[in-house]
């Protein structure tokens, strides 16, 4: 078995593959230019899997790039790949998502952009179009910017019914859609936004990363800005579930490929303090839902440890056991081949990891 | 006609070619309208889709920063010559 790594960097998109079933690993020299990568996907729904990129130029703009040959080949649209239409008014700053849709739409991909929006393609990720629906929501004018930009950088598409999508956006909230993009509501009843006046808004939260339970769709599992939240209930309602962990701050969180209730994330201490816990670079695994958290850190460093792991730097893979993986702002991305409990370093020195991806070949 | 200089960097949007003769002039709009009508991936690394310029892009007609001599309406004459260069940025 191969297992296929890519790793979306400030400066490039590197690929790492193994095979001898994650033990070690081939990284391979920068791709696509030495832009910054915010948004990668894997697309196995086909018999060789489609990379796409979310490339972007500091200079010449937003992309997304594609490759049908596992990265030895990219290729882009002459007509812009993503762009908002004349009467928008704005221009794509940054693509934050890319997110094949379900097995029954193959060549259906969502992509998530900065500003706010949503696009949507039909040929397997070569061109898109807005989703208009949420584009022209309400609320759209009162979403606002975080540090890191005003996007949207999450995209679950419900496996089983493709009417229904779940997004997040920062700062905004859930949004959901149930008839395939035509109209949206604000999902994140019991989601605290803790720097608004009201702090439990109907939106305006900043979320920071949602993940689905793959045993059961209709359950969610939501990092937020403070505050770690599960919904059994697709979306509408939310709860805590960071009782037991040492922080509810952090960006990233996944979910097992196939076991119900199994979630990683990796908390930080706070907001104003956006360090790991204790200086420790541990990974928090739960196999309840939520409901408790235990430190994963075997083979990880041990001395004090400061960097950040951003929204998109975390994913499992598909393999079983499960392969979970991490990159931090320091260029160290860390796997395990045993579902968090132990781990080795894939590579070290590449630029800020911004997004990992994972799938087996 | 009106010469379009490329950079390095942005000549495999062009098929390769590092100066471009433009069969329409005019304005400096005129011009990258026909650049992106006949090399699209090229005027899009100059322009959003809003047709702005890109912040970190600078094109020259003549030796003049457009930005100081009337942007996209910045005259354009038969034998002007249009240099797009990167502009120092990047970390």
């Amino acid at each position: 078995m191969t297992v296929l790594l890519a790793i979306g960097t400030r400066k490039g998109l590197f690929l790492a593959t193994s095979d001898d079933d994650r033990r070690s690993w081939r990284v391979g020299d920068a791709q696509l230019g030495g832009h910054a990568i915010y948004a990668v996907a894997i697309d196995s729904r086909r018999t060789t899997p489609r990379l796409l990129a979310g490339v972007d130029s500091s200079h010449f703009g937003p992309s997304v790039a594609l490759s049908d040959d596992l990265g030895a080949t990219w290729q882009e649209s002459d007509i812009a790949p993503l762009a908002f239409p004349a009467d928008a008014g704005v221009a794509v700053e940054r693509v934050w998502q890319i997110a094949p849709g379900g097995p029954a739409e193959p060549d259906v991909v969502y992509a998530g952009t900065q500003p706010s929006a949503l696009f949507r393609s039909t040929d397997g990720g070569r061109t898109y179009e807005l989703v208009r629906g949420l584009w022209e929501h309400p609320h759209r004018t009162q979403w606002g910017a975080g540090f890191g930009g005003q996007a949207i950088h999450t995209i679950l598409p419900h496996p089983d019914d493709p009417r229904r999508v779940l997004v997040a956006m920062s700062t905004g909230g859930v949004y959901r859609t149930a008839d395939g993009g035509a109209s949206w509501a604000p999902s994140n009843t019991g989601v605290k936004a803790y720097f608004l006046p009201d702090p439990w808004p109907e939106f305006g939260q900043c979320v920071h990363k949602v993940a689905r339970d793959a045993a059961d769709p209709d359950r969610y599992y939501l990092q937020n800005h403070h505050g770690v939240y599960r919904s059994s209930d697709g979306g509408s309602t939310w709860e805590s579930i960071a009782d037991t962990l040492p922080s509810d701050f952090g960006f990233a969180i996944v979910a097992h490929p196939r076991r119900a209730g199994v979630i990683w994330n990796f908390p930080l201490t706070a907001d104003g303090e956006r360090h790991p816990v204790d200086r420790r670079c541990r990974v928090f695994r739960s196999t309840d839902a939520g409901a408790t958290w235990s430190p994963q850190a075997s083979g990880l460093p041990e001395d004090p440890f400061y960097p950040v792991v951003l929204r998109d730097a975390m994913a499992t893979d598909d393999a079983d056991p499960a392969g979970v993986y991490f990159g931090a702002r320091s260029g160290e991305v860390f796997a395990s081949r045993d579902e968090g409990e132990t781990w080795s370093t894939v590579v070290a020195h590449l630029p800020d990891v911004l997004c990992v991806r994972a799938a087996s070949l | 006609m009106p010469t379009v200089l490329v950079p390095g960097v942005l000549r495999g949007d062009a098929g390769g070619a590092a100066r471009l003769e433009i069969a329409v002039g005019g304005t400096l709009r005129a011009v990258l309208d026909e650049v992106g009508a006949r090399w699209p991936r090229l005027e899009r690394r100059i322009r959003d889709e809003g047709g702005g310029l890109r912040r970190y892009v600078n094109v020259y007609v003549d030796g003049a920063d457009c930005r100081w001599a009337g942007g996209l309406d910045a005259p354009v004459t038969a034998r002007a010559e249009i240099q797009v260069l990167p502009s120092v940025a990047g970390g």
